[in-house]
């Protein structure tokens, strides 16, 4: 049986950027909730926590609407990179970046806020900028949990459907991921093509939760 | 030096009565010592001076730099207040060796000196062998030196100590001290120390504010201060009085004498300026003041008979407890050991008050 390793290759590219970019992003929106005070700190945190809840038809709507062809944001991606964004393996990426962020938003602002206030207050009694609180005391501190928020957001990022779908569409061999090329294998009866790819991300899946749950310092 | 005028109101909630800080007082070379029970504010007079917290109303002088002041707008961060703060639970860096946590302080300091002044504190605070460990794998003894030690590094102006004593053994609380009397000496640096114990006032402090409820209720060297509560609220602060109801019966500034009643029985004290014949007073002496012995049919002047309650052993000597002069708490009187072994047989007691030792608030 020949078995076409682009979803699974795809899929893998995809998960790597999404996680890259809700990593910088999470990060950053994590540390403002767990800092500071600001209007509407509710809102963003259920802003960011509203894909774990909604339909990924309607994030897969929202996300049409907002990078389709017609929108200000698709024309300006248009413009500067000279073609769509929308139904290209980009969209992809910012399908999974919805699933990723939340939850490293989520484990990162735990984690922000696990470490003892009391490092923080002597960090800047020493004199030391809120950057180097940062870099130097806080993440030290905190990195195990947010490396396993990683991980995990990594693994979810590799299982997206439903939003891709949507968003990416199924062009094979540019924008099937691995779970929209499964989703195909059983519909059109190549069972074989199915179990293969099910297993390598059942295994894959299993193996990054492990290595979360081992970072956790819960298990320390 | 320090001078602070302080104010911040923190309005009643459901759940808690409202609370105002309200005080001014200044701090010079040696130890200053902020005393009071929980809840006095005392956490937070720190917080302010350290930036931390942001008061309401007032003024931060250290050195003649405003660190805050309400009515000019300045309300300085906390990196640029350059107070040292030992906090309560040291709070050294668990991630990095004592010797990082002391240069992670150092890196205000010029790039050249850093080096050499992360030396000589290790070697100042006998911290060299140790520099290579993190907090969790030295003793405590050490951690406490070097969270000093990293306070000290940025020559601060100013160093700032929350109940830093509280919950070490008594080994490790005389070694404290010994540090901290070590840092009076060779420091110029003027230290805030926050407690409760009053035993660390008379360690530490040359100076002592007594602080009850958002407000200094007293100043002065421990000694003065014990010897003389301002008033009875203080008295009751230090817990260190046996505080007993009376009536003033007579006063005689000319002979320097005062009658007092204390429930049945009449004694005399030294005139007390400021109080009138017939006033309801509270009369003040302390445990150690007070002398007994055995009852030999009636009681002498200023003695009151008294009946033996309990007996409590102290590593210093022994406290006992009477029921005497119809006093609803106990009066307290503290004896020798051996003064305790010569009379455990009494039967009947008595508890004389020498005259020069009783005051009344």
């Amino acid at each position: 049986m020949e078995i076409d390793w682009f979803p699974l290759w795809l899929s893998l590219r995809v998960a790597v950027l999404s996680t890259a970019l809700a990593f910088a992003g999470g990060l950053w929106i994590a540390y403002l909730l767990a800092n500071r005070q600001f209007r509407g700190k509710d809102v963003l945190d259920a802003a960011v926590t509203l894909p774990f809840v909604l339909p990924p038809t309607v994030l897969g709507y929202y996300l049409l609407v907002l990078l389709g062809r017609a929108s200000p944001l698709g024309k300006l991606w248009e413009a500067i990179f000279g073609s769509p964004l929308v139904f290209t393996w980009k969209a992809a990426v910012v399908a999974a970046l919805l699933h990723a962020l939340p939850l490293l938003v989520k484990s990162a602002r735990a984690a922000l806020e696990s470490v003892d206030r009391s490092y923080e207050r002597a960090a800047r009694n020493l004199g030391a900028s809120e950057w180097k609180l940062f870099w130097r005391v806080t993440m030290p501190l905190a990195w195990r949990s947010i490396l396993a928020a990683t991980a995990l957001a990594f693994a979810r990022s590799l299982g997206d459907f439903g939003v891709t779908l949507m968003v990416a569409g199924n062009i094979p061999g540019r924008t099937q991921t691995v779970a929209v090329a499964i989703y195909e294998a059983v519909e059109s009866g190549n069972g074989a093509l199915a179990r293969t790819l099910v297993l390598i991300v059942s295994a894959a899946a299993l193996l990054l939760l492990t290595l979360s749950n081992r970072l956790s310092p819960s298990r320390l | 030096m320090l001078q602070a005028r302080l104010r911040k109101s923190f309005a009643p909630q459901p759940d808690s009565a409202g609370f105002t800080l309200d005080l001014e007082f200044s701090a010079t070379a040696g130890i200053t010592v902020l005393f009071g029970p929980s809840g006095a504010g005392k956490t937070l007079v720190l917080d302010s001076i350290a930036g931390f917290s942001q008061p309401d109303e007032g003024r931060i002088l250290l050195d003649n730099e405003i660190l805050y002041d309400a009515a000019a707008g300045v309300h300085l961060p906390p990196q640029k207040r350059n107070c040292g703060y030992v906090f309560q639970n040291y709070a050294l860096f668990p991630h990095m060796t004592l010797r990082e946590n002391l240069a992670f302080a150092a890196e205000r300091k010029p790039r050249l000196e850093r080096h050499r002044r992360v030396h000589d504190m290790l070697e100042k605070f006998r911290l060299t062998e140790a520099a290579g460990r993190r907090p969790h794998q030295v003793s405590g003894g050490q951690r406490q030196r070097c969270c000093i030690a990293r306070a000290l590094i940025a020559e601060p102006k100013l160093l700032l100590l929350d109940e830093p004593a509280t919950g070490l053994d008594a080994v490790l609380r005389a070694e404290f001290y010994e540090v901290l009397r070590q840092v009076r000496n060779e420091f110029a640096t003027p230290m805030l120390l926050v407690t409760h114990d009053l035993t660390e006032c008379f360690e530490l402090g040359e100076e002592m504010l007594i602080l009850h409820d958002g407000k200094i209720v007293q100043k002065g060297t421990p000694r003065s201060v014990l010897d003389e509560p301002s008033t009875l609220e203080v008295a009751r602060l230090l817990g260190a009085f046996n505080l007993l109801d009376c009536e003033i019966r007579t006063l005689d500034p000319g002979r320097n004498t005062s009658r007092l009643q204390v429930g049945e029985f009449e004694l005399e004290g030294p005139y007390f300026p400021g109080h009138l014949k017939g006033d309801r007073v509270t009369l003040c002496v302390r445990p150690e003041q007070l002398k007994v012995s055995a009852r030999n049919g009636k009681p002498g002047s200023n003695q009151i008979p008294a009946t033996l309650l309990r007996a409590v052993e102290r590593p210093h000597g022994v406290r006992l407890e009477f029921s005497a002069g119809g006093s609803p708490t106990p009066v307290r009187v503290t004896v020798s050991r051996a003064d305790y072994e010569s009379q455990r047989d009494n039967r009947e007691w008595v508890v004389h008050f020498p005259a020069d030792a009783l005051r009344v608030l």
